[in-house]
């Protein structure tokens, strides 16, 4: 990136005046200026390729159209993008990859979402002049998440690159020659690298599907909202996509700082879970053996009265928000959460991005916090305690233990199997149905907001954790989580001059030595 | 040398000399010829002066773009700390041409030759003769050529005793066109698939393996050796019209014409006289119709154009075409133009490398349409669009294959377009194409 | 003006080499053994490039040299050696038209059709030979396994038509009536 000693170059392009250090491209100085230049093979997350030529635009004076995407820009340039040359070139390409590209729209998941769609629409012709057979290979299953359909591929050869350069796992080609040239693989390697998925993002057109978003939904039937890959500790950035409330599809969203363009398939298909089904949609109080629906004004306080005055251990899941997690603290004498663990599977073309060990958002927000990691999650629940079991199903912990807790209380979008004598259910929201933030393993805090609505009554984590704590009478009522977030880093000289506004969607580090996250972007491969 | 014919006096053979001639192909034979001699006159020259040398005789690429040799040579810097490398471009594939199949089963000591001063001269310690792999005679010949060199010490460690190391690798190519051109052909010699790169970086900068390299073709490499021996004027002094055009240059003519062969020419040269005295003029029965003096890439003329060009470079341009490679292929009037421009097509349709949009679907777009008008299936929309394609296929692409399939379409349609209407009209209905893909 | 030949099926629309046969074949046999003739050849190559990857090319001519084309595992062994993946190296191989990914009769017979040569009857020459060969087809091995005729691009010998090769031979000049001894002199 910059240093203070590049040389900068100016140059006007659509009659904007733009200024860039030398070695910039035409195509990345057009974007400061708000000029996109049509284009398909080009990605800033992949070496640059200029095959597609799409991106072709008048230089004044040069000898013939330049590739935008492959040209460095030089001072005094006069670059145009939308006159009559460059538009016919990018009529020209819309053609010819349109004559062989089946007529599929109909029937093609991308529809929506496609960028030769989208050009064409823009600057194609209405009409075909192609009368001949079209060319047809059959669809092929790549392995892993991603099917190929080559007919509709335009050989952009992202796919290609992302594996090679960013994957660093060559096992797509280009296979033949000419007008029969295709992607290809090898029989027996198929595209299970732990990072393949992200072809079918790359994939301008329908050429590259998810198998696992195969005809689930139309792209503008879906709803779309920021938020951050729960499924473990790296915290990409994603777009979650739902229809009609449930979600269907992650995607990355670019964050030079933490993912780059990209997200694991781990997390991407990881996202079912939040569309949890067995979930409390009421409030509920013990009456004698069961458990009694009631309103919210009573369940707070007979949870206000459970806890006042006793020594209250919290079970936390790691998947909760430092604004619930933090409110937990104000209650609890002792804290803790477990995290299920996997095998880390980095992305070797960008710098410190891998699929993390521990499968979870908020393990560093929560430790910042003062829960303690561990394995044995009600170890610390002292005899008499009341133990709130916040976000956790406690599968798997060993329930003889919770014979030492005196009450439960559960505060969770489910209601844990071993639990049979809770005191009061608060439900709360899940990852997906709420709005906060969590820190990644870098220290890195992120905003993440809400995609679905919760089920019945359920009511977001930091408004159920702000009554209670105001029911016990310790502070007043949050009515935004950015209260409660505010709250926080007033408090907590980690958080120290964090707030929602100054974190946006790109986040912001803990103000902490342990917050070794990038302060730059995060290294790409070679150009 | 008119090879296979006899020589006509009118030709002046100073590369074909020994065309023909068995004996050239060995090592002692080739040195009891002259051969080597202007290698070791290299070796005692510095670099620089042998590019001053070839720069003052005017010696411009023989394989087709006609650049000047000498400035490619220039561009290469000394002392940069890096590897420089030399490739021969020896994967001759332009239809029409087969010039430097001949230098290379008649006189491969010349090339060796060629190739050591030419890496001599650019700073190069090895040098790679890349050769298609349908030429396996060429393949035979070089290999055995290299084998000897070696064995003899004449290249290796120490090139003749000099101390010098020059290394020369014969690699095989395996079947496609568009390793001619340079930066596929470093691409194909690295061992990748044959795609031409962005320029820049140019060779010269960043080429095989990264390092800076020079290509040259066959020819060029081989012309050097007389220049040096005899000197640049000698060779300027070659020249019949043009001064930027000089030396002689071989042409290889094929298609309908009583011999066709391999002929040596000065620049300047009258076509008309070359095609109606030298190569014998038109089969018995027949007369000319159209020519395309280059190879298939460059514009194809009608014989009016043909018979007033001056064979050098600005003399086809004058004249509605371009020397390029010297491929000279004769068609006459047994032949239909709209058949022969459709298998042209075809041709580049079969090669282009497929990294390009306009190239990679214009050709074989072209080619459809062609074939279809061939087969009396045209309209007269047919040939607009094909215009059409043709100019988009131009100037847009990452190498000019694109360019030289739209070339013949274009001057097929502008000066034998009575043959187009004629398919299409011969349909006898103009059928209305529905606006549906 | 004569009329245009009927088509040769062949060309744009299919691939260059004989239809790809799936049949199973004898099992793979690794050319470049430790210690053997091909991979001291292949060590000698390597050696002229200052990359490894540079001899694939040369690598995949010894495997069709002794194995008589380039099959997946042909693919997956000179990938092993140069530390490539199968896949970059099957780009490679699809990429020239002169490996064989399948095998092909005895004699491999291309005969070049591109314009030079097509406006000296090579169709006529392609076609005779199909009829001689039996083989039917282009791109069709014949019967008895011994032909397989295909079209190819310009052999760069135009002023010697119709050049054609089989397998490794090149001969020049060749017409319809010269194919029936051409063929006999084949074992």
């Amino acid at each position: 990136m910059e240093t203070s000693a590049a040389k900068m170059i100016t140059l006007t392009i659509e009659g904007r005046q733009v200024t860039v250090p030398e070695g910039t491209t035409i195509l990345e100085a057009a974007k400061q200026v708000g000029v996109l230049i049509p284009h398909y093979c080009y990605h800033p997350g992949l070496p640059v390729a200029g095959v597609c030529r799409m991106c072709l635009v008048d230089v004044e004076k040069a000898p013939k159209l330049a590739p935008s995407c492959a040209t460095t820009v030089t001072e005094g340039q006069i670059v145009h993008v939308h006159n009559e040359k460059s538009l016919e070139a990018r009529k020209g390409v819309l053609e010819m990859l349109l004559i062989n590209h089946p007529l599929d729209c109909p029937i093609c998941d991308q529809s929506g979402e496609c960028e030769l769609q989208d050009y064409t629409y823009q600057e194609g012709r209405e009409d075909s002049r192609y009368r001949e057979p079209k060319r047809f290979n059959p669809a092929e299953d790549f392995g892993g998440d991603v099917v190929y359909v080559p007919n509709r591929c335009i050989l952009c050869t992202r796919c290609v690159r992302f594996m090679d350069d960013v994957a660093e796992d060559p096992v797509l080609n280009v296979s033949e020659r000419g007008d029969r040239a295709l992607i290809g693989k090898f029989e027996g390697k198929d595209l299970t690298h732990p990072w393949a998925a992200n072809v079918v993002d790359l994939c301008p057109v329908g050429a590259l599907l998810s198998k696992d978003f195969l005809n689930k939904a139309r792209a503008w039937e879906l709803d779309r909202t920021a938020s951050i890959c729960p499924n473990c500790t790296q915290g990409c950035n994603v777009i979650m996509e739902t229809r009609e409330n449930q979600l269907v599809r992650m995607r990355p969203r670019p964050n030079e700082y933490v993912n780059a363009f990209f997200m694991c398939d781990w997390g991407r298909l990881n996202y079912r879970w939040m569309n949890e089904k067995n979930r409390i949609e009421l409030p509920m109080v013990r009456q004698g053996s069961t458990l009694v629906a009631t309103s919210w004004e009573q369940a707070i306080t007979a949870a206000a009265a459970v806890l006042k005055g006793k020594r209250a251990f919290v079970a936390a899941s790691p998947m909760l928000s430092n604004e619930a997690l933090f409110l937990l603290t104000q209650l609890m004498q002792g804290g803790a959460f477990r995290v299920v663990e996997g095998d880390e599977a980095p992305l070797p073309g960008v710098d410190d991005l891998a699929l993390r060990r521990e499968r979870a958002a908020n393990v560093y927000g929560a430790e910042a916090l003062g829960f303690t990691k561990t394995r044995d999650l009600l170890g610390g629940l002292g005899q008499g305690d009341v133990l709130v079991i916040a976000g956790e199903d406690l599968v798997g912990v060993d329930s003889a233990a919770l014979a030492r807790a005196s009450q439960v209380i559960v505060i969770g979008p489910v209601l844990p199997e071993g639990v049979t004598n809770a005191a009061v259910v608060l439900p709360v929201a899940n990852f997906a149905e709420e709005e906060g933030t969590v820190t990644n393993l870098r220290g890195r805090v992120q905003r993440f907001t809400q995609a679905r609505q919760a089920p019945g009554e359920t009511r977001p984590s930091w408004l159920v954790l702000g009554d209670l704590l105001g029911a016990l009478g310790k502070q007043s009522a949050f009515f935004l989580p950015s209260d409660v977030f505010a709250r926080l880093a007033s408090s907590n000289k980690a958080f120290a001059g964090l707030s929602y506004d100054a974190i946006g969607f790109k986040g912001l580090p803990l103000a902490t030595a342990e917050a070794t996250g990038p302060k730059a972007p995060l290294a790409m491969g070679a150009a | 040398m008119g090879y296979p014919h006899q020589s006509h006096q009118r030709e002046t053979p100073v590369l074909s000399k020994h065309f023909g001639d068995e004996g050239a192909r060995t090592l002692d034979g080739w040195k009891s010829r002259g051969g080597y001699q202007a290698l070791e006159k290299a070796l005692g020259m510095a670099p620089a002066d042998i590019v001053s040398v070839v720069k003052e005789s005017g010696l411009r690429g023989r394989g087709g773009a006609g650049f000047p040799t000498g400035m490619k040579w220039s561009f290469m810097k000394p002392g940069d700390g890096k590897p420089h490398y030399l490739c021969c471009n020896a994967d001759e594939s332009e239809p029409g041409t087969f010039k430097d199949r001949e230098l290379m089963r008649w006189t491969p000591h010349a090339l060796v030759e060629g190739c050591a001063i030419g890496a001599y001269a650019i700073g190069a310690e090895t040098a790679y003769i890349y050769i298609r792999g349908e030429f396996t005679e060429p393949l035979y010949w070089m290999n055995q050529a290299v084998k000897e060199a070696y064995a003899a010490g004449i290249i290796g460690r120490n090139a003749m005793g000099t101390g010098k190391r020059i290394d020369v690798h014969v690699h095989k190519g395996a079947g496609a066109y568009i390793c001619g051109e340079e930066t596929a052909l470093m691409n194909s010699l690295e061992g990748r698939r044959g795609n031409p790169r962005i320029k820049p970086p140019f060779p010269a900068v960043s080429g095989v393996f990264g390092m800076p390299t020079t290509i040259n073709n066959v020819e060029t490499l081989i012309a050097v050796c007389p220049i040096l021996m005899n000197g640049a004027d000698w060779y300027k002094k070659m020249s019949l019209s043009n001064p930027k055009s000089t030396g002689t240059k071989l042409y290889s003519v094929c298609g309908n014409i009583e011999r066709p062969g391999t002929y040596e020419v000065v620049m300047g040269f009258p076509f008309r006289e070359f095609l109606y005295d030298l190569c014998g003029g038109p089969l018995a029965g027949r007369s000319f119709k159209a020519v395309i003096p280059g190879g298939v890439s460059v514009p194809i003329q009608t014989m009016e154009e043909a018979e007033a060009s001056l064979m050098d470079y600005e003399g086809f341009v004058a004249q509605g075409s371009m020397l390029g490679s010297g491929g000279v292929i004769v068609i006459d009037d047994a032949q239909s133009m709209v058949a022969v421009i459709a298998r042209i097509a075809r041709f580049f349709a079969h090669e282009s490398c497929s990294q390009c949009t306009q190239c990679r679907e214009g050709t074989a777009w072209t080619t459809k349409i062609l074939e279809r008008i061939r087969d009396g299936q045209g309209t007269t929309e047919d040939l607009d669009t094909l215009l059409d394609i043709a100019e988009q296929m131009t100037g847009k692409t990452i190498c000019v294959l694109s360019d030289s399939c739209a070339t013949p379409v274009v001057s097929g349609i502008k000066k034998f377009g009575r043959e187009f209407e004629a398919l299409i009209q011969g349909r006898g209905v103009h059928h209305v194409i529905a606006a549906v893909a | 003006m004569t009329p245009p030949p009927a088509e040769i099926r062949g060309g744009l629309d299919s691939p260059d080499h004989a239809s790809h046969d799936s049949a199973a074949h004898e099992p793979y046999q690794p050319v470049f053994t430790a210690g053997g003739e091909a991979r001291r050849e292949l060590d000698e190559l390597i050696s002229h490039y200052p990359q490894k990857m540079a001899a694939l090319l040369p690598a995949l001519w010894i495997v069709q040299r002794e194995r008589g084309w380039v099959s997946n595992e042909g693919m997956a062994e000179v990938a092993g050696l140069l530390d490539l993946t199968p896949a970059y190296v099957k780009g490679v191989v699809t990429f020239y038209t002169m490996y064989h990914q399948h095998p092909v009769g005895k004699y491999f017979i291309q005969v070049c059709t591109t314009s030079p040569c097509g406006i000296c009857g090579a169709e006529d020459v392609a076609r005779a030979f199909l009829e001689h060969t039996n083989a039917g087809e282009l791109g069709v091995t014949s019967p008895d396994g011994r032909f397989t005729v295909i079209e190819v691009e310009c052999l760069g010998a135009c002023g010697f038509a119709t050049p054609v090769m089989i397998n490794e031979e090149f001969i020049e000049s060749v017409t319809p009536e010269k194919i029936p001894s051409l063929l006999a002199g084949l074992e």
